[in-house]
């Protein structure tokens, strides 16, 4: 008991962040449980929650990948949809209504793989145009966003694409051993590829030092326009993932599908520590993150009195909340800081 | 005696439990140039606050102009006279020089609408108090360092200066800036303002002060008359350690150079360049600010590719086209800029030191290894004495000096050959400036190639056998470091 005490302690100091955010999450889940406690804090409400928080999920974490690098990408979403809508595409040609369920598969596979090229392709584009001529991030994505729609709405004449593989949705909204749902799992591995992408890998420790300091880091040797397009291609693959995620939740695509996905994903990056101007941030605080939103936006579901019209008033306030939190616990940080330093230098 | 403007008597001062200034005194009379020397933490800046009122001491009082203050504040203090020039200059880039002499005092006055034509006016008649030319309508910007420290001086007059504080004032500048700098300090002199000049350059020190306070570990050391202080005191007093200068010696020149450049050019900065460097050298380049010398160095390291020229490294022809080039060359570069071009300043210092080297430090898939980074962490934060209670710290917590040890470590965890350092001492204290020449000796001594760029004549007459001096993008001569004075090599730079 005393040992883990000592070790709580220890992770309390090493990641502050993270700590403070489990303890907001847990004060979340007590509060709704209390107020809700017939529905909340019930297996039926965490299956349901699995299977929404995944799509935005993913994107968040594609958007910290930018973030991280001090950049912001608002073409997320729109990679997602015209990745989606090719992959159905794909699989409405090549499947007919009559086609055996091996062949079925192996399409579905086909149509996977070409979502994930073209999310990865999208992605490298957009780092290719931020390094290559100096465009501003948040310029650059804005019109790649506007362009990959565009394309989307071309290839759909605007109108919604239906009509795919019923297999396919099915195995996108199946749940292993019947409570673990699949998108909870792709989530899941792509938060850990990510995650040691980030942690255990030259490239993730380059990609925290560039965000730092992109001078820096050209005069360490780190190839910055490397780095960059590779960063957005791996946001690209991300956002193709939640596509994918999106295609089987409705059975359908649309060039303008999820468009309140883009800032939210910036909110949940904020909120889990990811230090807008570029070389802080973990996978763990934005999925901690994205799970406290989860529980309050399914929490705020459960009462009938509170409208959905104010969801976006409370969450608005919930980032600036943050932020100004974040603002004071820095400073204080700073402060001691400061202290350490001038107690080192008085001893040395 | 003068009149005293300002007397602090007993300061103290602690941060969470950390004494930062003990028992500090400090006497400034009307018209007086006075020098606060001491390293970095030794309470120079947060004495300069506390005077300031920026900071309430936990003890002692303040006096300006015989009025006492044990709860100063910066607006009392700034009614007193008190004026400080940081290092950062606190000015707008962004507003001309008329805006920024004149904004101040408008608002001051508390001015609701701007009267152009009264701003030139203000701005005209500060000008002309130090006697210097701009076109008070240049956005800042664009101005250089020491014109920008004018602009800065210039308007700290208007508010009827008594005491003016220049914090470090000419880190930044070229000799013929500081000479000019000087000057109009002289002047200040004589229309009876105080200058609390900081610094801890010591040539500096012995030119233009008149009396010297020196503080260590947030205590007086001693305070007195210039005259009373020959350089190896005022280091002694400032380090409590004894320095003692010697040349760096060379022997053995091998046959074979490490490095050979041939008829090096670059529009614009340099031309026709060609030297050799052998291993074991410290080799020097020196020259005045805008001669090419930084230039130079930054093609060597593929920062800014030449347009002609030849380069071979152990006899080799190589190409540097790139930073990735370099250091697959094995040359390291310890930029000028430490905190913009040298650290990622908010990371830990266990990163920063294994950022250019990450790849020796991959396992077979790809990973990192965690025990042998935190293996080469440790042995650099002992093999260079960096002050830290933890590899974890951002590097922003160090002082200057254990910065560019950092830096210093970064490149040498890449085993360079060849190590090329722009300025590796610019900012950083005495003892730490020693610590770093003798790590240089060092590292020569193990046969790398050192190339030490800088216009600290002091630093490349002691420590380079061999000193090139670069003047408008040529090398114009080549001289042994041992043989030449310190006033010789001063005429060479400038073509005298």
């Amino acid at each position: 008991m005393k040992l883990n005490q000592f070790k709580l302690i220890n992770f309390a100091n090493r990641d502050n962040n993270l700590f403070r955010l489990i303890i907001m999450l847990i004060a979340v889940f007590a509060l709704m449980s209390t107020l809700r406690p017939s529905i909340f804090p019930k297996l039926d409400n965490f299956t349901s929650m699995a299977y929404q928080f995944p799509e935005y999920g993913v994107l968040a974490i594609a958007m910290m990948l930018s973030l991280l690098i001090g950049g912001v990408d608002l073409s997320i979403v729109g990679i997602a949809n015209l990745s989606a809508i090719l992959a159905a595409k794909l699989l409405i040609k090549f499947v007919p209504y009559d086609a055996d369920p091996g062949y079925t598969l192996l399409m579905i596979g086909v149509a996977i793989i070409v979502a994930l090229a073209i999310g990865a392709l999208c992605g490298a584009f957009n780092g290719f145009i931020i390094s290559k001529f100096g465009i501003p991030d948040i310029l650059a994505t804005l019109g790649s966003m506007q362009l990959f729609t565009g394309i989307a709405i071309v290839i759909t004449k605007g109108r919604i694409v239906v009509g795919i593989p019923y297999m396919y949705s099915e195995l996108g909204n199946a749940a292993i051993g019947g409570i673990i749902p699949v998108p909870l799992i792709i989530y899941t591995i792509c938060a850990v590829l990510i995650g040691l992408l980030l942690n255990k890998t030259s490239f993730g420790i380059k990609l925290y030092m560039m965000g730092t300091n992109p001078t820096a880091s050209r005069f360490s040797g780190i190839n910055n326009a490397i780095m960059t397009i590779r960063s957005y291609m791996y946001g690209g693959i991300l956002s193709a993932v939640a596509g994918l995620i999106m295609l089987a939740r409705t059975n359908s695509a649309k060039a303008d599908f999820g468009s309140s996905y883009i800032l939210q994903t910036v909110l949940i990056g904020v909120l889990g520590g990811v230090n807008p101007s570029g070389g802080f941030g973990t996978v763990g605080g934005v999925t901690v993150a994205i799970l406290i939103l989860q529980f309050l936006s399914s929490g705020f579901n459960m009462f009938p009195s509170i409208s959905n019209l104010i969801k976006d008033l409370i969450w608005g306030s919930a980032l600036i909340l943050v932020m100004v939190f974040n603002y004071y616990s820095n400073k204080r940080s700073e402060k001691a800081q400061i202290s350490k330093r001038i107690a080192e230098t008085t001893n040395s | 005696m003068a009149d005293v403007i300002l007397k602090a008597k007993n300061i103290s001062k602690a941060f969470a439990g950390v004494q930062a200034l003990k028992n500090v005194d400090l006497t400034i009379h009307k018209g007086e140039i006075h020098c606060l020397a001491g390293e970095n933490g030794s309470g120079k800046s947060t004495l300069i606050k506390i005077i300031s009122g920026v900071y309430v001491p936990d003890e002692g009082e303040i006096e300006l102009n015989g009025k006492k203050y044990s709860r100063l504040t910066p607006m009392e203090s700034i009614e007193q006279g008190v004026q400080i020039i940081y290092q950062d200059l606190s000015i707008f880039p962004n507003l001309t020089v008329a805006e920024n002499i004149a904004l101040n005092h408008e608002l001051s006055n508390k001015r609701k609408l701007v009267n152009w034509s009264r701003v030139r006016e203000i701005a005209e008649q500060a000008v002309s108090k130090i006697d210097f030319e701009i076109d008070l309508d240049e956005r800042v910007e664009n101005l250089s360092v020491a014109e920008k420290q004018l602009v800065a001086i210039s308007r700290a007059l208007l508010h009827n200066a008594r005491l003016i504080i220049m914090d470090e004032p000419t880190t930044a500048l070229t000799k013929k800036e500081v000479a000019a700098l000087f000057k109009i300090i002289k002047n200040l002199q004589k229309q009876g303002i105080s200058i609390l000049f900081v610094s801890h350059k010591i040539d500096e020190v012995f030119e233009i002060s008149e009396k010297i306070t020196i503080l260590r570990n947030g205590q007086n050391v001693i305070s007195g008359e210039v005259a009373d202080f020959d350089n190896d005191q005022f280091a002694y007093y400032m380090t409590g350690r004894k320095f003692k200068d010697t040349y760096f010696e060379f022997e053995g020149r091998q046959e074979e150079p490490l490095l050979k450049v041939e008829n090096l050019s670059l529009e614009n900065s340099f031309e026709d360049v060609s030297f050799e460097l052998y291993p074991g050298e410290i080799l020097g380049i020196t020259g005045l600010l805008g001669s090419g010398r930084n230039e130079l160095a930054q093609s060597l390291f593929g920062l800014l590719p030449a347009d002609s020229g030849k380069i071979y490294i152990k006899g080799k022809p190589v190409k540097i086209r790139s930073v990735q080039d370099a250091i697959k060359n094995k040359i390291g570069y310890v930029p000028e800029d430490r905190l913009t071009e040298g650290l990622f300043m908010p990371q830990s210092i266990g990163r920063n030191i294994i950022i250019s080297n990450i790849k020796s430090l991959l396992s077979k898939f790809g990973f990192i290894n965690k025990d042998k980074m935190e293996d080469e962490i440790e042995e650099f934060i002992n093999q260079f004495n960096i002050a830290t209670p933890s590899a974890e710290l951002p590097v922003q917590a160090l002082s200057g000096g254990n910065q560019q040890r950092v830096v210093l470590a970064k490149w040498l965890a890449t085993q360079p050959s060849i190590l090329i350092l722009n300025g590796p001492t610019v900012g950083v204290d005495i003892g730490s400036k020693y610590d770093i020449h003798q790590i240089l000796r060092g590292l020569a001594e193990q046969g790398i190639g050192v190339i030490i760029i800088s216009d600290d004549i002091p630093e490349v007459l002691y420590n380079c056998n061999r000193i090139l001096i670069i003047r408008e993008g040529r090398i114009t001569d080549e001289v042994p470091g041992k043989e030449i004075t310190a006033e010789e090599l001063t005429n060479l730079m400038a073509g005298a």
